[in-house]
């Protein structure tokens, strides 16, 4: 069983790092921060897994602050970047 | 394997199933809209699958709940953050896709 789980957890990496392209290609600052977000809640699915695979309880605390965090990311990005005042800096 | 082993890996698979297709979506989709349907299906479901697959096989109910706080953390943010993106890209006038 804890096979599985890790090897769900490796296929989720990949996945990650497939969304790079988006990153990459953009076209908008928009673009990137969705790329972002869904590397954020992909992090915590993997963090999840790690946690129940190798028994190690504290990785579900880390997944808690990675929630947190890219909620907290995104609302600072649609207030500093990509909001009608900051208008240039975000392409 | 015990049924409950059975129902967590289907889960789990389920889970998995839905961050690939979000990823998808994310690399093909057309504009920002259409690209945060698929962020949002594959954050919701998919992590709301991966949470339910490790809740019926966690050692105890405060693991359970933990699980649960996190997903639940996860919604509110993400409806949140993609209601922002996606009323501050239509005043900054990006046009949603049409079929040509």
């Amino acid at each position: 069983m804890s096979l599985l789980l890790l090897g769900i957890a490796s296929f989720l990496l990949l996945n990650l790092a497939a969304g790079l392209w988006r990153v990459m290609r953009g076209p908008t600052a928009a673009d990137r921060m969705l790329a972002a977000q869904l590397f954020g809640t992909t992090a915590v699915a993997v963090l999840l897994l790690l946690a129940e695979g190798m028994g190690e309880a504290a990785l579900r605390d880390i997944a808690l602050v990675f929630a947190l965090l890219a909620a907290v990311a995104a609302v600072a990005f649609v207030q500093r970047v990509w909001s009608r005042g900051g208008a240039d800096v975000a392409d | 394997m015990s049924p409950i082993d059975l129902l967590s890996a289907l889960l789990l698979l389920g889970g998995a199933a839905f961050f690939f297709a979000g990823t998808v979506g994310m690399l093909r989709f057309p504009d920002v809209f259409s690209r945060l349907h698929a962020l949002t299906k594959g954050d919701n479901v998919g992590l709301g699958l991966t949470v339910l697959g490790l809740a019926v096989r966690a050692e105890s109910l405060a693991v359970v709940g933990k699980l649960l706080l996190i997903w639940i953390l996860v919604l509110l943010a993400g409806a949140t953050a993609s209601h922002l993106i996606a009323r501050s890209s239509l005043r900054r006038g990006i046009k949603p896709w049409m079929a040509p």
